[in-house]
């Protein structure tokens, strides 16, 4: 057993920071009242001298534009759960510990992810794309793991006997009891773990309680330790609030991005890929801005889906700034992991274009892409239909007929006559025709036409038609391009 | 040591003669007319450049000439990307030239910007085969995007268009486009390797793509017409 330790000790504020880029001076209150103390300030509510523990009036004098926001332990409860179904990309053994730990067992997964080392970096980066700064600690113990990670050490700990010694060096108080325990401890003149285990073991236990003794042994792997493993919801929604009001798309777009990563980890965890996500924009005073972005094909790719929103995101507009913005993935389908392939392949192109028509969609509207069928109809204007692109069900057997121009007009354009003869950037001359066209009467848009190649002086060739019954007046149709 | 023929040392690829176009290898994809192809480097349309193709009117036969290397391209399982095409590509026509319809991506924006950006996008992507836009009036500046574009890309970037650029352009290639005695001239206004070669006809085998027998040249053209507009009559 390998267990990391993830162990977020800036989470009250990062619930609320990790949606922006670089916010003003911000602290955490764990109440309201002017009398409450702060959990959290940021680094610029630091460097004016705000505290933890300080009173919010205390914290205002030092600081008059200090915003404090209360504590949202909810929030961050469901963060951390967040966190947990995104790093079950990582292991299917994840489990959430205290207020703010996360461990995974990770001894299956070194293979896969080419070693410990690789494996942490990948969980680092991830949790900085999530907005997460965390301890990350690695031991053989789950408790080892997430004691090394709350003392802030990165240590990388594989073996049994490497733990006890280091396990001896950590203070006692991280064992999270209660203040008497460590105070008493401390008055013995024990401060270390390794000291607590070089006491008589029955007088310890008398004195400082059955459960600081078994911590120890948990911690140095004399217990068994069995985490309750955590399951990932079968859904996703997630929401991230703005603690400053956002206008600009380019800010919005940075605060989904966050949730986009958290998306791609659970979507990862659970195998599956997203074509449907509805953003939600709440705003101050406003129904809230609905953003639905529709993909061709399934993704999980966090670069792509941060591509194709950019776009979406340029089209609307905001009626007022956007204080949370929250995501749910709505429609959900099973998709296969990469083979790693040294050479593109065919599913890569497929791939890819799928991404291209997504992001044309997204900045020009559905509309404005589609494919082409030929449909099996005599009459011109129903010989073809609009499709989506790469739609593979268009009729293959079906014999294009002879003499059809490239281009077709959108509808037919009237041709001035001059003694009979069709004008059109001058006289027209006939090569080729008649080809009798004489079909709809079925569905009410019947035509009955005489089609010809025709060409003008200045050399375009164009396809001309000349209706049959009483009006008898000639239009052109196509261009041969 | 026997000395070297003058002929064997002109045709090294290091000498290039002023009346002649530089042997250069670029990657390209054949027009399907062996004559244009003579004059083209690379002996083909240059993928990864921008191809610019000026027709004097619309509609005589701009689009044809380079129907067989688009055709070939879609049955090659890459995309054939019309962006702001003047009128509807008939897709029974297309389906005539030999186009698999399925590989064909029609894109209509509705600003100039938004084409242009869609043009970039479809040469980025990787995925496309070849890309033909349809601009009036564009700046010097976008052109130069495009290329810089279409220099990645790895397809056929064409360019089509009714109105005169200005000459001293960044594309690649440009071609001129006319029509005399029913056969479509291409002129080459500008091509990478130097010499402006005399201008070539094609003959595009009737307009029908490949389908001559459809007709009848014989007869002298306003007779032609008379008959059959009488006929015409007749029958209605």
């Amino acid at each position: 057993m390998l267990w990391l330790a993830l162990h977020f000790r800036h989470l009250p504020l990062e619930t609320f920071t990790r949606g922006v880029r670089g916010s003003g001076p911000l602290a955490i209150a764990s109440s309201s009242g002017s009398g409450a103390p702060l959990v959290a300030c940021d680094r610029k509510a630091h460097a004016r001298g705000v505290r933890c523990g300080m009173a919010v009036a205390a914290a205002w004098a030092l600081a008059s534009d200090l915003k404090i926001v209360m504590r949202d332990e909810t929030a961050e409860r469901a963060a951390l759960e967040r966190v947990a179904a995104w790093a079950f990309q990582f292991t299917p053994m994840v489990s959430i510990s205290g207020p703010a730990d996360v461990l995974l067992e990770v001894a299956g997964s070194l293979k896969l992810f080419g070693g410990l080392g690789r494996l942490r970096q990948r969980l680092e980066q991830g949790l900085a794309e999530l907005g997460y700064g965390a301890f990350v600690a690695c031991a053989p113990t789950p408790l080892a793991a997430q004691l090394f990670a709350r003392a802030g050490l990165s240590v990388r700990i594989q073996h049994h006997d490497a733990l006890h010694h280091e396990l001896e060096k950590l203070p006692v108080s991280l064992l999270d009891h209660s203040p008497e325990i460590t105070a008493m401890l401390g008055n013995f003149g024990v401060h270390s773990v390794g000291e607590c285990l070089r006491l008589p073991r029955d007088g310890l236990a008398r004195r400082a309680g059955q459960r600081l003794l078994d911590d120890i042994d948990r911690a140095v792997g004399r217990l068994p330790d069995p985490r309750s493993p955590f399951v990932p919801p079968p859904g996703f929604s997630a929401s991230l609030p703005l603690p400053a009001p956002v206008d600009q798309v380019e800010a919005l777009l940075f605060a989904a991005r966050r949730l986009l990563a958290e998306l791609c980890g659970w979507l990862a965890a659970t195998g599956n890929g997203v074509q449907s996500l509805r953003f939600t924009l709440a705003h101050e005073d406003h129904a809230d801005t609905q953003v639905v972005m529709k993909l061709v094909a399934a993704s999980r790719d966090h670069q792509h889906l941060t591509d194709v929103l950019r776009e979406r995101l340029a089209r609307i507009e905001l009626p007022c700034a956007v204080t949370a913005i929250t995501l749910a993935a709505e429609q959900l389908q099973p998709l296969a992991s990469h083979n790693l392939s040294f050479l593109p392949d065919a599913r890569h192109h497929a791939e890819s274009s799928a991404r291209f028509v997504e992001r044309l969609r997204a900045r020009l509207g559905d509309e404005a892409v589609c494919g082409l069928a030929a449909f099996p109809d005599h009459r011109p204007e129903h010989a073809w239909r609009v499709c989506e692109p790469g739609n593979d069900a268009a009729l293959k057997e079906l014999q294009a007929p002879p003499s059809r121009p490239l281009w077709l007009l959108v509808s037919p354009q009237p041709l001035r006559e001059v003694a009979a003869i069709p004008h059109y950037d001058g006289p027209l001359s006939l090569l080729a025709g008649p080809e009798r066209i004489e079909a709809g009467w079925w569905d009410g848009n019947d035509v009955a036409r005489d089609y010809f190649v025709a060409r003008n002086p200045v050399q375009s060739v164009l396809w001309v038609y000349r209706e049959r019954g009483a009006s008898g007046g000639w239009y052109l149709h196509g261009i041969f391009g | 040591m026997a000395a070297p023929s003058l002929d064997a040392v002109l045709n090294h690829s290091a000498i290039w003669r002023g009346n002649d176009c530089a042997r250069v290898a670029v990657p390209s994809v054949p027009t399907g007319f062996a004559e244009l192809d003579m004059l083209l480097p690379g002996a083909g349309w240059p993928a990864e450049a921008l191809t610019e193709i000026y027709a004097e009117r619309p509609g005589i036969g701009e689009l044809q000439i380079v129907m067989p290397a688009a055709a070939r391209l879609t049955q090659a399982e890459r995309w054939l990307v019309m962006i702001a095409p003047p009128h509807i590509p008939y897709a029974p026509a297309l389906l005539g030239h030999g186009v698999r319809l399925s590989r064909l991506m029609l894109i209509r924006p509705e600003t100039v910007e938004a084409q242009l950006w869609a043009g970039e996008q479809a040469l980025r992507s990787g995925s496309c085969g070849a890309v033909a836009l349809w601009l009036n009036r564009v700046q010097e500046r976008a052109l130069r995007r495009l290329q810089l574009a279409a220099e990645r890309s790895g397809a056929l970037a064409m360019l089509f268009h009714t109105a005169r650029t200005p000459p001293f352009s960044s594309v690649a290639l440009r071609l001129h486009v006319s029509k005399a005695n029913g056969r479509v001239i291409v002129r080459i206004l500008k091509r990478r390797g130097g010499g402006i070669p005399a201008p070539v006809a094609l003959d595009l085998h009737g307009v029908t793509g490949g389908q001559p027998a459809t007709l009848h040249q014989s007869a002298p053209l306003q007779a032609r017409f008379l008959q059959a507009a009488h006929r015409s009559v007749k029958n209605a």
